[in-house]
């Protein structure tokens, strides 16, 4: 045994010694300043040096000397929650729309001190009437913008996808994916049944849930967030609602998954870059919200993950590179003509809040659970009978 | 009976055995896919020493393992010799504490310690001390569910032990701390080390506490893998893991056959006695 | 009197880290956000009661899988040769050094639709089964996960079985199947059961598993971890939840004391 420890003593240090390199590289151009700040993001949100973009992250390094720790989330509740539980700090967010506005209800964003963001003059003026959530741009600088709408497999999907309805339809029962977040799938239920978004009325969020309870026990749909990227590329799945600008990544990987928004309408959704309350190095949070809105770094950036820009020069630089590399469609997918139609999420009422979390567990939860119920409680009485049977054989033998 | 048994094992082994087999085969997989075969490929191991989030998260893992298991190991030992002087009812109540963070389920020990060190942070930032969830906090819930092992494997070796002996120590002129240091801890060495070994063991397994403790720039391999399970894994991190399973796997090996050897060694010299 | 006070930091550490924690469970548990008491947070976890016993269901039916499967293989372990039943626990618990999402990953990839193990079903004519997504393929993963936990005691018991009972046995006229029902079964019941609350409790309060091979169906280890960093923040009912869930375990340990006639001490590996 104490051989084994020393071994592994050994290849402990060898697999140290082998990180050593990461360390001791790069960063010629400004020295570390010895700061740093942490950035939370989206998963895969981010140019990260992959596919022939530049690494956002680094080169921020490289031109300011301030060192970037990177940390994602797959829900903006996660983001939420993340800050809400204590214990961990970051210097910038993006979160999306709804959640900014919660987030400037309750206190937890810094207003922006825009002389330090001079960049933010290229935010277009035209997305800024859809920024509801901090209308005075207070608090955020947007980062990102798209449509949610549905992917699906042409080789599998023959009927016309123009409706949220179809993600109800049983003939593709096990082969449908859904929003793992309520806001997305609630969102989903409720333009299917003609309602806002941003209702406060209770019935009508009952309603939805409802409508999801019928989802989940026809077609049997999954809950993921980003497993959709594989699910559907490796075609465990054909119909899936997602955010525009991951479904030309999906295209990329598998030209069969095509998108449409649906004719009832649809969610505009706007993530936007926040300082959070407790940030410890605000001032370099400022810059690095600068240094995202450099044309070229917005244009580096938007052309990797394919969403829609904020930005009005990377935006134009996008289109050309967007027809260029995918076609025209592509360029109507991701800058549509007219926004018409689209609806962007806004805070809700607290009370409505609770109750969508509540309703959100009990659609999750939804099911018949009878089977279950009495094979536990079997399955409990088969013990207990077998622990008194036990007891009686023992009792026996010590009498005998 | 025995073609049996040995089928038995082997698909046993084989269930065990086809994932790690899976995840070995991917890492030289030239697509990002993880389940479409594009090719050969040596590419990820390349980069994967050039991915600094990965290293990053390896080296808190080896730091937060090693950390842990050490402090752990000390106080450990220390608390199973104190609780081996205690009388019978005493210890059982000791017992009984030692044994809640082995049952409780993991999760619930992740959560009960995210509250008490948000609560204490809450606290402190009163006092205007900026305290965040980090290694340090890492460690200290490593050593606490590490600690339970140390003690179970080292409190079987003090009972084995002969008290005399630190008595006699004792009378032939030794105080106490020397007696300790050079009678008490020879002895039970072997169980320390095994204590040792286990809480490296899991320290470097554990994901479910580690996720509800660590903070954005302390994130273990564990915890990186779990943000990338919910889109996709780097095929990087199947070449670091490859990498890890078969330094352990020819680490075990070497020393199972030198084992065997000496075994066969010392029966060799025994029979050769015999003679 | 002086060793005594060598385990004086243990205890210490433990009242910090176990016993205030498990306080502060419970504190959360009976406040509404507000700070007052109250009963609601409990009430409330009669929602979740579904959740509950699903995964009370599925945790039995994976312990009772693993008992079925890892009793032969701690049997078969115990009575090879010295330096083989080296190799076989080390081949046991070297997975273990090998990431658990990694190794439950890797699953999705063998069952799923167009996976590997569907390939090879078609190759051979049966045909694709739909196994991802399932309960079934949750039941795999936990019994994937936690089958060494149950295979580990069980051979250990059994190789402290004297060998000279079991000849007597034999010398006594009882046949094979005779001397594992009269010696050898009630022998290693020790650990069996240490291998049922080894293999019960983890299984009963996982929280990655069903997400990744259950495509979403939530245990009661999901609901809890979204009640404190995922979709649905509420720590007040993630902790009533948490702390039905500790009592729950603690009976289940309870009742399975009542198999143990108290004597044999937790069996390490």
């Amino acid at each position: 045994m104490k051989k084994v420890f020393s071994l592994i003593l050994v290849s402990v240090l060898v697999l140290s010694i082998c990180s050593l390199p990461a360390t001791a590289q790069d960063t010629e151009e400004v020295p570390l300043t010895g700061e740093s700040i942490t950035v939370y993001n989206w998963g895969d949100y981010i140019a990260n040096g992959e596919d022939g973009f530049i690494d956002v992250n680094k080169e921020f390094t490289k031109r300011t000397g301030i060192k970037v720790n990177y940390d994602t989330f797959a829900t903006n509740e996660e983001l939420y929650t993340k800050l809400k539980s204590g214990g961990s700090y970051y210097d910038v967010i993006i979160p999306s729309d709804y959640m900014i506005s919660k987030m400037i209800a309750e206190d937890m964003l810094e207003p922006l001190n825009y002389d330090n963001i001079p960049n933010a003059k290229f935010i277009s003026e035209e997305l800024k009437e859809h920024c509801g959530f901090d209308p005075e741009g207070k608090y955020s600088v947007p980062y990102a913008w798209g449509r949610v709408g549905i992917l699906y497999n042409e080789k599998y999907v023959d009927d016309p996808v123009d409706s949220w309805s179809i993600l109800w339809n049983q003939k593709y029962k096990n082969k449908i994916l859904m929003f793992d977040n309520p806001r997305d799938a609630f969102g989903i239920a409720q333009k299917k049944l003609g309602m806002s978004f941003n209702t406060n009325n209770p019935e009508d969020w009952r309603a939805a849930a409802e409508e999801l309870k019928i989802q989940k026990s026809n077609v049997n749909c999954q809950y993921v967030m980003d497993q959709i990227f594989s699910k559907m590329g490796n075609e465990e799945a054909y119909l899936a609602p997602y955010y525009a600008g991951d479904a030309l990544t999906i295209y990329g990987d598998n030209p069969n998954v095509k998108f449409a928004i649906p004719k009832e309408g649809t969610n505009l959704f706007v993530d936007a870059m926040c300082i959070p309350k407790g940030s410890k190095n605000k001032e370099a949070a400022e810059k690095y919200i600068n240094f995202i809105c450099e044309t070229d770094i917005a244009f580096e950036n938007i052309s990797y993950i394919n969403y829609s820009s904020p930005h009005v020069k990377a935006a134009e630089m996008h289109k050309e590179y967007l027809a260029e590399n995918f076609g025209d469609w592509a360029v109507e997918v991701i800058y549509p003509e007219t926004l018409d139609g689209c609806e962007t999420f806004i805070a809700l009422d607290n009370e409505t809040y609770q109750l969508a979390d509540r309703l959100w567990l009990e659609v999750r939860n939804s099911g018949d659970y009878t089977l279950t119920i009495i094979l536990v409680i079997g399955a409990l009485a088969l013990l207990i009978g077998f622990i008194v049977f036990l007891r009686i054989k023992k009792h026996r033998r010590e009498n005998a | 009976m025995k073609v049996l048994s040995r089928i038995y094992t082997t698909l046993i082994f084989i269930f065990l055995y086809a994932p790690i087999v899976i995840l070995i085969i991917f890492s030289f997989n030239s697509s990002k896919s993880r389940s479409v075969w594009g090719g050969f490929t040596l590419e990820w191991y390349s980069r994967l020493f050039q991915d600094e989030t990965i290293l990053n998260a390896l080296k808190n893992t080896l730091i937060v393992s090693v950390v842990a298991a050490i402090f752990a190991t000390i106080i450990g030992t220390l608390a199973a010799i104190g609780i081996d002087a205690m009388n019978k009812r005493l210890k059982k109540i000791i017992m009984t504490l030692t044994n809640i963070p082995m049952v409780n389920p993991e999760i619930v020990t992740g959560v009960s310690l995210l509250l008490l060190y948000s609560i204490v942070f809450g606290i402190l930032s009163k006092f205007g001390l900026d305290v965040s969830l980090g290694l340090v906090t890492l460690i200290l819930s490593h050593i606490t569910f590490n600690i339970p092992y140390v003690i179970l494997s080292v409190l079987p070796k003090l009972r084995q032990m002969n008290k005399h002996i630190y008595e006699a120590a004792i009378d032939l002129g030794c105080n106490p701390f020397q007696a300790f240091m050079k009678v008490v801890i020879p002895e039970i060495r072997p169980g320390i080390m095994t204590g040792m070994l286990m809480a490296f063991t899991l320290s470097i397994d554990d994901f479910i506490i580690s996720y509800f403790t660590s903070g954005p720039t302390s994130q273990t391999l564990s915890v990186l893998i779990y943000s990338m399970t919910r889109r996709q894994i780097s095929p990087k991190i199947n070449a670091l893991s490859a990498l890890m399973f078969v330094t352990v796997l020819s680490l075990l090996l070497i020393v199972n056959i030198r084992q065997i050897r000496e075994e066969n060694k010392a029966k060799n010299s025994k029979s050769i006695v015999k003679l | 009197m002086y060793k005594k006070v060598a385990s004086l930091p243990y205890l210490i550490w433990m009242l910090i880290f176990i016993i205030v924690p498990l306080l502060f469970v419970a504190y959360y548990a009976f406040t509404t956000p507000n700070g007052s008491f109250t009963f609601d947070n409990i009430i409330q976890v009669k929602e979740h009661i579904y959740v509950l016993f699903r995964s009370i269901w599925l945790g039995l039916v994976a312990t009772f899988v693993c008992l079925l499967l890892g009793y032969p293989m701690g049997y078969i372990i115990a009575n090879s040769t010295n330096s083989k039943q080296r190799t076989m626990v080390l081949l046991t618990m070297l997975p273990m050094w090998m990431n658990f999402l990694l190794r439950t990953y890797a699953w999705m990839t063998i069952l799923e639709n167009n996976g590997i193990l569907n390939s090879f079903l078609e190759l051979i004519g049966i045909g694709k089964v739909r196994i991802i997504n399932t309960s079934g393929a949750v039941v795999l993963g936990m019994v994937y996960n936690f089958i060494p936990f149950m295979i580990m005691p069980i051979y250990s018991i059994m190789t402290k079985i004297d060998k000279r009972i079991i000849e007597a046995a034999e010398d006594l006229g009882a046949n094979r199947v005779q001397v594992f029902y009269r010696i050898i079964l009630p022998l290693s019941l020790p650990g069996v059961i240490s291998g049922i609350t080894m293999v019960f409790v983890p299984a009963v309060s996982t929280f990655v598993i069903s997400r990744m091979l259950g495509g979403g169906e939530l245990l009661i280890g999901d609901v809890i971890e979204m009640q404190f960093l995922g979709s649905t923040y509420n720590p007040y009912m993630g902790a009533a939840l948490a702390l039905v869930l500790m009592v729950l375990v603690f009976i289940c340990m309870a009742v399975m004391n009542e198999f143990d006639d108290g004597e044999s001490e937790a069996i390490m590996i």
